[in-house]
C-alpha cells in the first residue's frame, strides 16, 4: 500500500538515464548562476588573470638592463676615458663615475649600484707596457643573480672594448681566434617574456581551479545548503561534476584569454597547434580543480580552505613549477619534492607548444602525468565527498 | 581606556591564539617555506645537461671539450652526439638546454692561426638559463684560447705579453655568491608581511560575520582603541616570526647579520605598521571572509612580484619601478638585505623606511574612518 | 480512507561519538499520513538529529527507521525520492532567484515539461511569491524565504515532508500563513513532520512527539497532554503588588511549578490539580483558566527547579549608578528618529520615551524598520535625523560615554566563540572599563549568579544554547548598565530557557534597570510594560499588552490573544492607508 504511495508520488521522467542528465543540467545551471554573481570569481576568473598577465609582461622580467654600475677612474688618461665611454654607451649600463673608490663603495650597500668597476692608477701605463692589466670588479653579492650578470656583462664590453682599440691587433684574442656563434632557438633574442607569459598560464589556472573551487564546497557546507541538497535524489558525480563544470568553463576561458593577450598583443609566437594547447591545458586544469574541490570536501571550512590552497597551490605553482626558477638547479630535495606539483609539468608542456610546436616527446609524457595527477585528484574527491551528515 | 586597550589586546591574542588551526597556519608553513622557498628560489644556473657535438678530433677539440666537461657545478652531464638530427632531437626534447658544435676543421684551423667558429645552440624556452650560460661558454671559451690555443700556436711567445686585462672579480657581502643567502632575507620580509597580512585582513571580516563585531561597535571602545587592538597581536605576531626567521637564517643558514638585529627589529617593525595598516583597511572594507581573502590575495599578488623578490626591480620599466616605491614588501627586502648581509647602517635604513610609515597612516586612518563608516 | 503509517521508527539510537551521551535514545514511534507530527522539545533534546535521520542524511546506531516502508540507512537513494526537507535557515541559495531556486529542485525532481509548468504556477500562487519570482532570495524577507524554501519542499508531491524549525526567526502574520499552506498539504495525505520550539504550534498539531535528552517522553495528541493539567492552571492577579513581584513570590513558592506574565495577571501552574487557589497574600485574585500545551510541557519537564530560581532572584547589581541621571526619570528617549537608506526611509519620525524600571517593547513584522530604530538607539546606526538619548547622554554627541551606560544582547549569539567562558567575560568586562579586584569580583558573581562554574574553561562556542544565552546576558550586564539592549533575545528558544532569562530579566527590572526589546515572539511581548507597534517605519500604536487587545475585541474574538491583536493593527492600518491612497487618488 504504502509502496504505491511512493511510487505514485514519483512525477520521474520515464528514462532514468535522461533525468541524470536533468538532475546534473539544474545543479551546474545554478552553480554558473552562483559563479557569475559572485564579484570574487569573476575578479579572479577575469581580472586576475589580466593583472598577472600584466605583471608578468612589465614586473617579471629577467633580461638585465639598468645595471647601476660605478667605475672608479683613478687615472685620467685618454684610455681610461675611452674604456669609461664604452661602458657609458652600452646600453645595459647605468655609469656613475667617481675618482676615488671611496666615494662609490658604500653604494653597494642597498643596491644603489649594482657593482663597482676600479680601474686603477696604473692602467694606462700597464696597457702602454701590454703588461696584464689587472681591473677590479666589485659586485653586490646580496643579490646572486644579477652578480652573475653584471660579471657577464662587464667581461662582455671589455672584450668589445680591447678589439675596438686594436690592442690586440697582431696579437691573438679569443674574439678573433674562435668566434662563438651562438643561436638560440625558440626564442631567438633570448626575451625571458616570451619564456614566462605562456608559463603565467599555469599560475592562472591554479588560480582558478584550486583557489576558486576550494571555497565553493565549503561555502555549501558552511551555508547550510548542503543539506537540503543532499536530501533531494541526486549522486555523488552530480555534486562534484555540477562543481566542476562551470569552472572548467571559466578556466579555459581565462586561458583563452591570457592566450588571446600575449600572441596577439605582447608577440609571443604559438608554434604548436591551438588543438593541442586546449587539450593539455584542460588536463591541467581537470587536475587544479580536482586539488581545489578535494581541499574543499575535506576541509569544509571556508578559511581552512583558503590557507590550504594558497600553500598548496598557489606559491608552488609560483615558484616550484619551473617557471621563475630553474628546477635542474635546485637541490636535489625540491627536485623531488616538484615531481609531485602538477605545474611543473604544465610549464614545461606550454613553453614547448608556444615556442617550439608540437614536440610529443614533451608534450605526450607531461599530458599523461597530468592525466595522472587529475584522475587521482578527482578520484579521491569523489570518494571524499560525504553524502549524508555523519 | 588603557585598561580597555589591554583587555581588546588580550582577547585579540586569544582569538589568534587558542585554536590549535589557526596557530598551525600561522606558525608552521611560515618556517617550511622559508626552508623550502629558499632552496629552489634561486636564480643560479647549476646541474644543467649539456649536449657536445664534435666532428673534430683533434688534441684542441679534445681539450676544449673536457674544458666544458669539468666544469661539472653548471653542467651535470654531459651528453655526446654524432649526428645532427640527434642535437635537434635532444634540444627539442629538452634532454640539453645547449648544445656545443665544433666543426670538422677546429683544431687543423686554430693551429694553422685561422679563425674558427665555434657554434652554441641554446634552447629559448629556457631564456634565462639560456642567457646565463651562454656568457658562461664564452668565459671558459676565452680562458681555452688564453692558456692553450695561444701557447701551442706560438710557444715562443708567451701570453702574459700580450695586451690582456685580468678581471678580478670580488663579490662582497657573500663572497661565494651563494644564493640562497641572497634568498633568505627576501623570503624574511615577504613570510613576515604575509602572515601580518592574513592575521588583521581577516580579523574584522571575521568579526562581522559572527556578529561580534556589533558586539564591539556598542562597547564604550572608540576606533582608536579597536584598531589599537587589532594591530598590536599582528605585530607581535610578526615580529616574533620574523626574529625566529633571522635567528634560522643566521644559525642555520650562517648569514652574518653584519648590521644591527636591533635595527632590523625596528624595520620590520615599521614595515607590519604599513601590511596591517593595508590588512585593517581590506577587512573593513570587506563583509565577509571571503571577500577579505581575495582582497588580501589582490594585494599580495602584485606586491610580491613587484618588491624585486622574483627578479631585479632593475628590470622593470621606470614608470612601473614608481608603482613598487608603493610597495612595503620592497623596502623590506631591501633592509633586510642591506643588514643581514652588507652591514647596512642607520642612515640608509631610515632612507628606505620612511616611505613605509606614511603608506601604514594613511591605511589605517582609512580603516579607522571606513568601519565608523560602515555602521551605517 | 484512514491514515496509514508513514514512517516507522523501532528502537532507533543515535551516538555521534563512543563517549558522548547519545542523541536519540530508543526512539520507538509511528507517524502517520494526514497528520501533522509536532516533533518538540528543549534544545539539545534530539529534534534536528531524529529529522535528519528520517531524512536519511545520517544512519541511526541502532534501530531501524522505514519511511513509506523503505530502509533509510539501505534504501536511501528511494528515500530521497519521496521525503521532502526543509532544513533550518531553509536550506535556499540566497544568490539565486526566486525562480532560479525552483527551476534547480524541480531539476534535482525531475519535474519537466508541462507537469513543472502547472507545478510552478500552483507553488507561486499557493506562497504568493508570483511577484518576486525575479528577486534574490537573500533579499526575500524572513517570511518570504520560509515559503521559498516551502516551495522548494513541494516541486514533487512528497510523502513525506520534514520542517526543521520552519518559524523561528519568522513574524506572526507569515507563520498563520505557513499553517495554511500546510494544512492544505495534509488534507492532500501527505505526513508533515514539524520541528519547533514554539509550544503554539505545538498545539495545533495533530499529534505531537515530545523528547527531552534524547528520549521520547510523550506521543500523542497535544490536547491529550493538555488534559493532564486541567485544574492545575490559574491567572491571578495582585492589588497591591506589581505583577513581576508578585510572580517573583509566586516562583519562590514549593507546590507551584511555573509561572508566566500574561498583560496585567500572572499564569500559573500548580504542581496538583485544585479548585481553590492557595493563599498568596490577602490582596490576590486568583481564578482558574483553561491549561495550554506550554503548561503541559513544563509540567512533564519538572519546570526550572527551585534552587536555580532562588539563585536568580538573588541580587545581582551592588548598586545601580542612580545618580548619574540624577532625578530624570526618563532613561531612554527617542525624539523624531529617522532614518533613510537612499531614497528607502526605513525609519520615519519615531518618539518614544522609556521611564527607569520599565520594560519597553518594539513589536513588529519582518522589515517594518524596529531592528533599525533599535540600532540607532545603542548607537550602531547614526540617525538621518532626530534625536536619541540613553541616560541623559546624546548618542550622536557622546557616543563612548552613552554605550558606557547601555548593554547590548544581540539576537544571534555574539559572543567571542573561540574564547573561553572566563575570558570572555574578562573582556567584555575590561572593555566596559572594570579592572583588579573589582573587575575579579565582578566576574566571580557573575559565575555564581549564572551558575557558569561548571564550564568556566571551555569555549564559548561549545556551551549548550542555554548556557550562552546566560553567558551572553552576564557580559552585557557585567558593567551594570543603566538600560539593557535586547534584541530579539529568545528566539529558537525553548519555553524553559526562555522562562529562566525572563525570570532573571524580572529580577533586574525589580532592581532598577530598564529593559528595551524588540521581538515578534508574542508571548514573550507580555512581559513588556509597554509596546510600541511599528509598521512600515512608523509607530502604529503603543500602550500595554492589554490596551492593545483591547483595542480590536470583536464577535469572533472575544479574548483576542497579542498575536490577533497584532495582526488585526496590521491588517487595519493597511486598510487605513489604501482608503488613504484612494481618497488622495480621487482628489
Amino acid at each position: 500500500m504504502s509502496q504505491n504511495l511512493a511510487a505514485e508520488s514519483q512525477h520521474v521522467d520515464v528514462h532514468p538515464q535522461r533525468s541524470r542528465l536533468r538532475c546534473m543540467w539544474g545543479l551546474v545551471r545554478k552553480e554558473t548562476y552562483q559563479m557569475l554573481r559572485d564579484p570574487s570569481s569573476v575578479g579572479i576568473g577575469i581580472a586576475l588573470p589580466l593583472l598577472l598577465l600584466f605583471l608578468f609582461t612589465y614586473a617579471i622580467s629577467l633580461d638585465v638592463r639598468n645595471i647601476k654600475l660605478g667605475v672608479v677612474c683613478e687615472d685620467n688618461s685618454p684610455i681610461v676615458n675611452r674604456l669609461l665611454a664604452s661602458f657609458q654607451n652600452n646600453k645595459y649600463f647605468m655609469v656613475h663615475v667617481a675618482r676615488d673608490r671611496r666615494e662609490v663603495q658604500d653604494d653597494l650597500v642597498g643596491g644603489r649600484l649594482n657593482g663597482v668597476l676600479v680601474i686603477p692608477a696604473d692602467f694606462a701605463s700597464r696597457i702602454e707596457r701590454r703588461s696584464l692589466s689587472p681591473l677590479q670588479l666589485l659586485v653586490r653579492g646580496s643579490d646572486v643573480s644579477t652578480a652573475a650578470l653584471v660579471q657577464n656583462y662587464v667581461r662582455g664590453v671589455l672584450r668589445h672594448w680591447l678589439i675596438q682599440e686594436g690592442l690586440n691587433a697582431g696579437q691573438r684574442n679569443s674574439g678573433e681566434i674562435v668566434r662563438i656563434e651562438s643561436r638560440v632557438w625558440f626564442n631567438q633574442e633570448i626575451e625571458s617574456r616570451a619564456a614566462l607569459l605562456p608559463g603565467s598560464i599555469a599560475v592562472i589556472m591554479t588560480l582558478i581551479g584550486t583557489l576558486l573551487t576550494a571555497l565553493v564546497v565549503a561555502r555549501e557546507w558552511e551555508r547550510g545548503t548542503m543539506e537540503a541538497l543532499l536530501a533531494t535524489p541526486i549522486t555523488r558525480m552530480d555534486i562534484v561534476l555540477s562543481k566542476f563544470v562551470p569552472y572548467f568553463i571559466l578556466g579555459m576561458l581565462a586561458m583563452g584569454l591570457v592566450a588571446a593577450v600575449s600572441t596577439l598583443g605582447l608577440g609571443v609566437p604559438l608554434r604548436g597547434s591551438l588543438w593541442v594547447l586546449i587539450m593539455v591545458s584542460a588536463t591541467f586544469l581537470c587536475s587544479a580543480l580536482g586539488l581545489g574541490l578535494l581541499i574543499s570536501s575535506v576541509t569544509r571550512n571556508q578559511f581552512v580552505a583558503s590557507q590550504v590552497a594558497l600553500i598548496v597551490g598557489y606559491l608552488p605553482a609560483l615558484i616550484l613549477s619551473g617557471l621563475v626558477f630553474e628546477i635542474d638547479s635546485m637541490p636535489r630535495l625540491i627536485q623531488y619534492l616538484t615531481c609531485v606539483m602538477p605545474p611543473r609539468y604544465f610549464v614545461s608542456a606550454l613553453r614547448t607548444l608556444f615556442l617550439a610546436g608540437n614536440v610529443w616527446q614533451v608534450i605526450l609524457p607531461n599530458t599523461v602525468v597530468l592525466l595522472g595527477f587529475a584522475a587521482f585528484f578527482l578520484t579521491v574527491t569523489i570518494q571524499k565527498t560525504k553524502m549524508n551528515l555523519e | 581606556m588603557l585598561n580597555r586597550i589591554v583587555r581588546l589586546i588580550i582577547k585579540e591574542f586569544l582569538a589568534v591564539w587558542r585554536d590549535p588551526h589557526n596557530r598551525f597556519v600561522l606558525l608552521v608553513p611560515p618556517l617550511v617555506q622559508l626552508l623550502i622557498f629558499s632552496f629552489a628560489a634561486t636564480h643560479e644556473v647549476k646541474n644543467v645537461q649539456l649536449g657536445i657535438y664534435s666532428e673534430d678530433h683533434g688534441s684542441a677539440a679534445r681539450e676544449l671539450i673536457s674544458r666544458f666537461a669539468s666544469a661539472r657545478r653548471t653542467f651535470s652531464h654531459v651528453q655526446y652526439f654524432q649526428d645532427l638530427d640527434d642535437v635537434h632531437r635532444a634540444i627539442d626534447t629538452q634532454d640539453v638546454i645547449a648544445v656545443v658544435h665544433i666543426g670538422p676543421t677546429f683544431s687543423r684551423d686554430l693551429l694553422s692561426g685561422t679563425p674558427v667558429a665555434l657554434q652554441i645552440l641554446l634552447d629559448g624556452r629556457k631564456a634565462y638559463a639560456a642567457q646565463v650560460i651562454s656568457g658562461y661558454m664564452s668565459q671558459i671559451t676565452d680562458r681555452f684560447v688564453g692558456e692553450y690555443v695561444a701557447v701551442s700556436i706560438d710557444p715562443s711567445k708567451p701570453p702574459r705579453d700580450a695586451a690582456s686585462i685580468k678581471l678580478v672579480s670580488r663579490a662582497w657581502f657573500n663572497s661565494n655568491l651563494d644564493s640562497v643567502w641572497s634568498t633568505i632575507p627576501g623570503l624574511v620580509g615577504i613570510l613576515t608581511n604575509l602572515i601580518a597580512l592574513i592575521v588583521t585582513s581577516l580579523s574584522i571580516a571575521r568579526e562581522k560575520e559572527l556578529g561580534t563585531f556589533e558586539q564591539l561597535l556598542v562597547s564604550p571602545l572608540r576606533p582608536l582603541e579597536i584598531l589599537i587592538g587589532k594591530t598590536t597581536p599582528a605585530m607581535v605576531l610578526g615580529l616574533g616570526e620574523g626574529m625566529a626567521m633571522v635567528a634560522i637564517a643566521t644559525l642555520v643558514f650562517a648569514l652574518p647579520c653584519a648590521g644591527s638585529p636591533l635595527l632590523l627589529f625596528g624595520a620590520l617593525f615599521v614595515s607590519l605598521f604599513s601590511t596591517i595598516g593595508i590588512g585593517l583597511l581590506i577587512s573593513s572594507l570587506a563583509k565577509t571572509q571571503q571577500q577579505a581573502f581575495f582582497g588580501a590575495f589582490a594585494f599580495l599578488v602584485p606586491a610580491i612580484l613587484l618588491s624585486g623578490f622574483v627578479t631585479p626591480v632593475e628590470n622593470m620599466p621606470a614608470w612601473l619601478r614608481w608603482v613598487t616605491y608603493l610597495d612595503p614588501i620592497y623596502y623590506i627586502i631591501l633592509i633586510a638585505k642591506g643588514i643581514l648581509l652588507e652591514g647596512m647602517r642607520m642612515p640608509t635604513v631610515l632612507q628606505l623606511a620612511w616611505p613605509m610609515v606614511p603608506i601604514g597612516v594613511v591605511t589605517l586612518t582609512t580603516a579607522g574612518w571606513t568601519f565608523r563608516q560602515r555602521l551605517e | 480512507m484512514a491514515s496509514q503509517v508513514l514512517i516507522s521508527l523501532s528502537e532507533v539510537r543515535k551516538q555521534f561519538s563512543a563517549d558522548a551521551r547519545p542523541a536519540l535514545e530508543c526512539v520507538t514511534a509511528n507517524i502517520y499520513g494526514e497528520r501533522i507530527t509536532g516533533l518538540v522539545g528543549p534544545d539539545g533534546a534530539g529534534k534536528t538529529t531524529l529529522i535528519r535521520l528520517i531524512a536519511g542524511l545520517l544512519d541511526p546506531t541502532r534501530g531501524r527507521i522505514k519511511v513509506a516502508g523503505y530502509d533509510t540507512a539501505r534504501q536511501v537513494s528511494t528515500v530521497h525520492t519521496i521525503v521532502s526537507y526543509m532544513p533550518q535557515r531553509f536550506g535556499l541559495y540566497e544568490d539565486l532567484t526566486v525562480m532560479e531556486n525552483l527551476h534547480l529542485y524541480a531539476d534535482l525532481r525531475g519535474v519537466v515539461g508541462k507537469h513543472r509548468h502547472e507545478t510552478f504556477e500552483r507553488l507561486l500562487a499557493f506562497t504568493g511569491l508570483g511577484h518576486f519570482t525575479g528577486r534574490l532570495a537573500g533579499k526575500l524577507s524572513g517570511g518570504m524565504k520560509q515559503k521559498l524554501g516551502l516551495a522548494c519542499a513541494l516541486i514533487h508531491r512528497p510523502v513525506v515532508l520534514l520542517l526543521d524549525e520552519p518559524s523561528a526567526g519568522v513574524d506572526p502574520v507569515s507563520r498563520r500563513e505557513l499553517w495554511k499552506m500546510v494544512n492544505e498539504l495534509v488534507d492532500e495525505g501527505t505526513a508533515v513532520i514539524w520541528s519547533t520550539a514554539y509550544m503554539d504550534e505545538a498545539q495545533r498539531c495533530d499529534e505531537v512527539l515530545l523528547l527531552n535528552e534524547g528520549k521520547l517522553l510523550y506521543q500523542g495528541k497535544p490536547g491529550d497532554l493538555t488534559g493532564q493539567v486541567e485544574g492545575q492552571t490559574f491567572l491571578i492577579e495582585a492589588t497591591e503588588d506589581s505583577r513581576r513581584q508578585l510572580l517573583s513570590k509566586a516562583l519562590e513558592q514549593p507546590d507551584i511549578i511555573d509561572g508566566v506574565i500574561q498583560g496585567r495577571k500572572v499564569r500559573l501552574i500548580l504542581k496538583t490539580p485544585t479548585t481553590v487557589f492557595p493563599a498568596l497574600g490577602t490582596n490576590v485574585q486568583a481564578r482558574p483558566t483553561p491549561p495550554r500545551f506550554e503548561d503541559a510541557f513544563m509540567v512533564l519537564l519538572g519546570g526550572i527547579p527551585k534552587t536555580r530560581i532562588s539563585n536568580i532572584t538573588s541580587h545581582i547589581f551592588q548598586k545601580l549608578r542612580e545618580d548619574s541621571t540624577g532625578t530624570r526619570n526618563i532613561v531612554v528617549e527617542a525624539q523624531d528618529l529617522t532614518k533613510c537608506f537612499g531614497s528607502f526611509t526605513a525609519v520615519d519620525q519615531v518618539s518614544f520615551t522609556v521611564c527607569r524600571g520599565e520594560i519597553f517593547g518594539l513589536l513588529g513584522p519582518n522589515g517594518a524598520g524596529k531592528s533599525t530604530t533599535f540600532k540607532m538607539m545603542c548607537g550602531l546606526l547614526r540617525p538621518t535625523s532626530g534625536k536619541a538619548e540613553v541616560a541623559g547622554v546624546d548618542l550622536t554627541m557622546a557616543p563612548a560615554k552613552a554605550r558606557e551606560r547601555l548593554g547590548y544582547m544581540a539576537q544571534r549569539f555574539s559572543l567571542y566563540s573561540d574564547l573561553s567562558v572566563h575570558q570572555n567575560l574578562e573582556f567584555f568586562g575590561g572593555v566596559y572599563g572594570l579592572m583588579g579586584r573589582r573587575l575579579q569580583k565582578t566576574i566571580h558573581r557573575m559565575i555564581e549568579e549564572f551558575e557558569l562554574a561548571p564550564f568556566i574553561n571551555s569555549n564559548a562556542g561549545d556551551l549548550p544554547l542555554g548556557f550562552k544565552q546566560r553567558l551572553a546576558m552576564a557580559c552585557a550586564i557585567m558593567h551594570e548598565p543603566q538600560v539593557l539592549f535586547l534584541d530579539e533575545p529568545t528566539s529558537g528558544v525553548d519555553p524553559i530557557t526562555r522562562r529562566e532569562f525572563w525570570i532573571r530579566i524580572n529580577a533586574m527590572v525589580n532592581q532598577g534597570m530598564t529593559i528595551m526589546v524588540t521581538t515578534h515572539f508574542l508571548d514573550e511581548a507580555e512581559y513588556c510594560d509597554r509596546i510600541a507597534m511599528v509598521y512600515q517605519g512608523r509607530i502604529i500604536a503603543t500602550g500595554t499588552p492589554d490596551d492593545l487587545k483591547r483595542s480590536i475585541p470583536s464577535e469572533n474574538l472575544p479574548e483576542p490573544t497579542l498575536e490577533d491583536a497584532f495582526i488585526e493593527m496590521i491588517q487595519r492600518h493597511e486598510r487605513y492607508e489604501s482608503e488613504g491612497e484612494g481618497l488622495r487618488r480621487d482628489g
